[in-house]
């Protein structure tokens, strides 16, 4: 018997990608540093590629067709859940949120609670919408003339890199909004801070969000966004936080990218590092990602 | 009786037109085929799945890939209408884009072949039609010959026939092989030429590679023109190591007797990627002479879309999306 003691080695994480469902590495087998507000070194994210991009496309793209044909309450309850299941983990994302932004462990602790906050928002919003971006137009016929709101499709974000809360609260109003009304997101994390972003994969896995429904990616987002700017399978583009990752002349030419087929784009605030996400979203981002569909039905005499 | 020499001309002279004499023959013949290497087939297959093409390369073999489809709609709920789109789409994959090459065949039921021949008037696109009992193969011999007949009188080019799987695993080889060489015979136009013949061994139900060698033979023996792996019904369809040893039994055939017979893989490619890796196969196992539609094709439906994707993809520099190109 020896009564030596060794020092306990800590179990690191490895930070994995979150595509389809599944938490991949890098098809470039690939990582870099991740490093907190102050240089020291946190943990090693995967280097995601274009490939991985191209991936997470067609992962969102088979995932339209049951997420948009879910009711919007059940959506809601999905949403819900995924703030329960982030409740739960509520200290493992204050420390991210702490390191992530430099910022004290209490304020850290308020921004992961106003990000589960925000999950309930949006849940409650799903089976709303329709209300407001919808309804019955007046039409000089003998018709019923409705309109109502449709999920856009795949929606590629660029998550916000700055501002105060960007890293979760930031992230999660973005993600949110497009996934409450029934579209699926591809998500170019915060390059700078992408732990919080791989760490809510993996609370929404296991959230009864279905696989490719949320789609996330950390990486250089002067490789990914470029690719979801051109791909003809992504409806829409949120550029939140283009300007921020690459300036507002890269944030110009994902515009001009975007416009060759035709997508939806939500276009950066012009200082991003001035915003700040706990503030009240409004229903902008919301009614973003919505087609509008008009039937005309004939009336009984 | 001499069937052998009849149905393929090339084996006289090669020391195989005995082998059919009789019964007794023909089974030692096919179970002196050396046994299948597992191991190094699957090794084989797979390292030759491993090459990188990339673009102007990659621009032929999707252009090739294209070219050797047999566009397949077989399903019970196929109507006339269903037919003629998948016609259209034959003559013009793309129409955004001219320059796409047209697909090889359709292939359908026989009760279509009349629909798809009026639709294909005009280009030198093949009519295959599936017969003998289509995908079961169950069904008396007068059956599934009238089946042909009735398929090759509608103006079918080409005949997909399904071999007789039940009895090929109880060993009678010989009643395999008498019902393809009268197939063979129901080809024929009353003008003297005749449907090409395409024999689909559904190597899924087959059981282990030494089948798959002896029936490849088997069906060459017979007088296949074509030989196919699947009809695409059942659970394991066209996998490389299988298509690839039925690539090495045609170069084998080749070498002995000097015909050449065609391959077909069928049912399960859906990707680009899975094309060129075949592409690849029948380069390196074949050479040239079997790169050309004449000789290998893809059974296949959903293939098509991915090979424009893909195509689309090379000519604007966008990843092009399910939302371009038909749904069918």
């Amino acid at each position: 018997m020896s009564d030596t003691t060794y020092a306990r080695l800590d179990v690191l994480k490895t930070y994995k990608l979150y595509v389809g469902g599944k938490f991949p590495r890098s098809e470039s087998g690939r990582v870099y540093e991740v490093t907190d507000a102050k240089g020291e070194w946190l943990a090693n994210a995967p280097l995601g590629t274009r490939k991985d991009a191209r991936d997470a496309v067609l992962a969102a793209r088979a995932a339209v067709k049951g997420w948009s044909g879910t009711t919007a309450y059940n959506r809601g309850q999905v949403l819900y859940r995924v703030a329960e299941m982030l409740q739960g983990r509520r200290e493992q994302f204050a420390a991210e949120v702490s390191a992530a932004e430099g910022i004290g462990p209490k304020k850290a602790a308020a921004l992961v609670d106003a990000a589960i906050d925000r999950w309930i928002w949006y849940a409650g919003w799903t089976d709303k919408v329709a209300q407001i971006a919808g309804g019955a137009n007046p039409v000089a016929g003998p018709f019923f003339n409705l309109s109502t709101p449709e999920p856009t499709g795949v929606v590629g974000i660029v998550a916000p890199q700055a501002g105060y809360g960007h890293s979760l609260l930031g992230l999660v109003s973005v993600i949110a909004p497009a996934i409450a009304t029934g579209n699926t997101v591809v998500v170019a994390a915060a390059a700078d801070a992408p732990l919080p972003a791989l760490s809510l994969g993996e609370v929404l896995a296991t959230s009864d969000v279905p696989g490719g429904v949320v789609n996330i990616i950390s990486g250089r987002t002067a490789d990914i966004a470029p690719t979801l700017a051109s791909h003809q399978d992504v409806n829409a583009l949120d550029l939140t936080g283009a300007i921020a990752a690459d300036g507002p002349g890269a944030a110009r030419a994902l515009e001009a990218a975007a416009a060759d087929t035709l997508k939806r784009v939500v276009r950066p605030e012009l200082d991003p590092f001035a915003q700040d996400w706990t503030n009240a979203p409004g229903t902008d981002r919301l009614l973003s990602f919505l087609e509008t569909k008009t039937v005309w039905h004939p009336m009984g005499i | 009786m001499s069937t052998v020499a009849a149905n393929a001309p090339g084996v006289a002279g090669s020391g195989l037109q005995d082998v059919a004499a009789s019964e007794a023959s023909l089974r030692r013949f096919l179970h002196g085929l050396p046994g299948v290497d597992q191991v190094g087939l699957e090794a084989r297959a797979a390292a030759l799945g491993t090459r990188s093409i990339k673009t102007t390369a990659k621009a032929y073999a999707i252009d090739l890939a294209i070219s050797m489809i047999d566009l397949t709609t077989l399903e019970g709920a196929d109507t006339v209408g269903k037919v003629r789109a998948l016609c259209a789409k034959g003559r013009t994959p793309d129409p955004t884009d001219p320059t796409t090459p047209r697909v090889a065949a359709i292939c359908v039921y026989p009760d279509m072949v009349a629909t798809a021949k009026a639709a294909l008037r005009g280009t030198d696109i093949q009519v295959a039609s599936v017969a003998t009992a289509f995908p079961a193969g169950r069904a008396a011999l007068p059956v599934k010959l009238a089946d042909t007949a009735d398929a090759v009188a509608a103006g079918a080019d080409e005949i997909d026939m399904v071999i007789d799987r039940g009895a090929f695993l109880s060993g009678r080889y010989f009643d395999v092989f008498h019902e393809i060489v009268a197939v063979k015979e129901a080809c024929k136009r009353p003008d003297g030429t005749s449907a090409h013949l395409k024999v689909i061994f559904e190597t899924g139900e087959l059981q282990t590679y030494d089948n798959v060698r002896r029936v490849s033979w088997l069906a060459m023996l017979a007088g296949a023109d074509f030989i196919k792996t699947s009809t695409g019904k059942v659970a394991v369809n066209a996998t490389p190591p299988v298509t690839l040893l039925m690539l090495e039994a045609v170069r084998d055939f080749k070498a002995q007797t000097g015909v050449q017979v065609g391959v077909k893989p069928a049912g399960g490619i859906k990707t680009t990627k899975d094309a060129m890796k075949y592409l690849v196969m029948v380069n390196e196992t074949l050479g040239d002479d079997w790169l050309t539609p004449h000789w290998f094709r893809f059974g296949a439906s959903s293939l098509l879309n991915d090979l424009l994707m893909q195509r689309q993809k090379l000519t604007t520099g966008r990843y092009s999306g399910p939302d371009y190109v038909t749904v069918d």
